[in-house]
């Protein structure tokens, strides 16, 4: 079972749904939660602890000088712009480079190799009884976010419940996290900023087949504009989270919601049952 | 020497384009017969690493001088490599026109 914790605009709330869900559920079974925001990943904030690391690593074309004859196959080869090939020699551009290995083949000389560049690592912390965090962390200056995503999703596989916290936006890591889910929660606030991306982020999953259904936070009596929206799109909504300082104060010193509050626990345990059904065609 | 000014069609007369690596056309002058010659780009549309592409198409065509309105920085870092010095135009003027200024020396160059 993969669950997407999404939401298109940032500031939702994704990552205090995904650190209540994964920790109500851990409580009775074993859970993964893999925080695929990998920019800025945040739930580790909630779980201190010294984690392991692996690092995630891309390859890279290294070229010799010596045996390049300045062809100029591999820079018109490469769609992405990241070789030019001069009087004087190659230019590398490393940041325009998607790894496919293809100057590599075309080069008529042999000139090209790869070499592993670190990029990023994955770390993972055992929060026990039964709960696993696995971070994404993209190095500062690094733009490959889908690979440390991969690797982060990687490393929690085989696990018989997993839980995505995305990236905000909709765009390639958010793909990339959303990919083979069995279901998507996406978290909106009923804001015409929240909708208007909350409206992209239905699409995109649905594009990609995963069955979503909506947690509307920072909910106040009266806005209904989300409600309307669901109901226009025929979207479940899975959860209504009220607008409550209280709420916000302990989320904010980094306490859980679920762990301070058994009412809570409970709903969030049922946010999940909710999710698994929406996963089975149920609701 | 061979100049190309970045130009939004195919003749001297058309305006300059500002984009480098978006220019739907690249206006080349071979200083020694004064003949103009216009070459499409190829990349003008694609996604991303226009820069560097289009700056390749110039060294390709041996091109030594670029007058256009702004470079990207991979752009920029391409043609620099590639020992292509870069003059830039701010007004909306023909390309005949820029290639006029920059014969005068009244264009910046870029570095």
């Amino acid at each position: 079972m993969e669950i997407a914790v999404a939401s298109g605009k940032g500031g939702t709330g994704k990552s205090f749904v995904a650190a209540n869900i994964g920790y109500a559920i851990s409580r009775e079974r074993e859970t993964v939660l893999v925080d695929c925001d990998v920019e800025e990943p945040n739930l580790h904030l909630f779980f201190p602890g010294i984690p392991s690391s692996v690092p995630v690593t891309t390859r890279l074309p290294v070229i010799d000088e010596d045996s390049c004859t300045l062809c100029g196959k591999c820079a018109s080869f490469c769609r992405y712009g990241a070789l030019t090939v001069t009087q004087s020699g190659v230019l590398f551009l490393k940041d325009l480079c998607h790894s496919c290995g293809g100057c590599e083949i075309v080069c008529p000389s042999g000139a090209i190799s790869e070499e592993e560049s670190v990029i990023g690592r994955v770390d993972t912390l055992r929060i026990p009884p039964h709960l696993t965090l696995i971070s994404g962390i993209l190095n500062v200056g690094e733009i490959k976010s889908p690979t440390v995503i991969k690797a982060a999703r990687e490393a929690a596989s085989g696990s018989p419940l997993v839980i995505y916290d995305a990236a905000p936006g909709v765009t390639c890591p958010v793909v990339e996290t959303l990919s083979g889910c069995d279901v998507c929660i996406l978290v909106t606030e009923p804001t015409p900023f929240g909708l208007h991306d909350l409206d992209l982020a239905v699409q995109l999953a649905a594009l990609l087949g995963v069955p979503s259904g909506v947690v509307v936070n920072r909910s106040t009596p009266g806005a209904d504009e989300a409600l309307r929206f669901c109901e226009r799109h025929e979207l479940p909504v899975l959860l209504d989270i009220p607008f409550d300082r209280e709420i916000a104060r302990i989320h904010n010193r980094g306490g859980l919601l679920s762990q301070v509050d058994t009412a809570w626990a409970d709903t969030f345990r049922d946010l999940f049952y909710r999710a698994e059904a929406l996963s089975e065609g149920g609701l | 020497m061979r100049i190309c000014v970045t130009s939004k069609g195919t003749d001297p007369q058309d305006p300059v384009e500002e984009r480098f690596g978006r220019s739907p056309y690249f206006l080349i002058i071979d200083q020694k017969t004064g003949d103009w010659t216009a070459v499409t780009n190829p990349v003008a549309a694609e996604v991303g690493g226009v820069g560097p592409r289009a700056a390749q198409l110039l060294v390709d065509n041996g091109v030594s001088v670029v007058i256009t309105g702004n470079v990207g920085g991979n752009a920029r870092t391409a043609l620099e490599s590639a020992g292509i010095d870069v003059f830039l135009i701010r007004e909306s003027v023909t390309a005949a026109s820029a290639y006029e200024r920059y014969q005068k020396g009244s264009l910046q160059p870029l570095y």
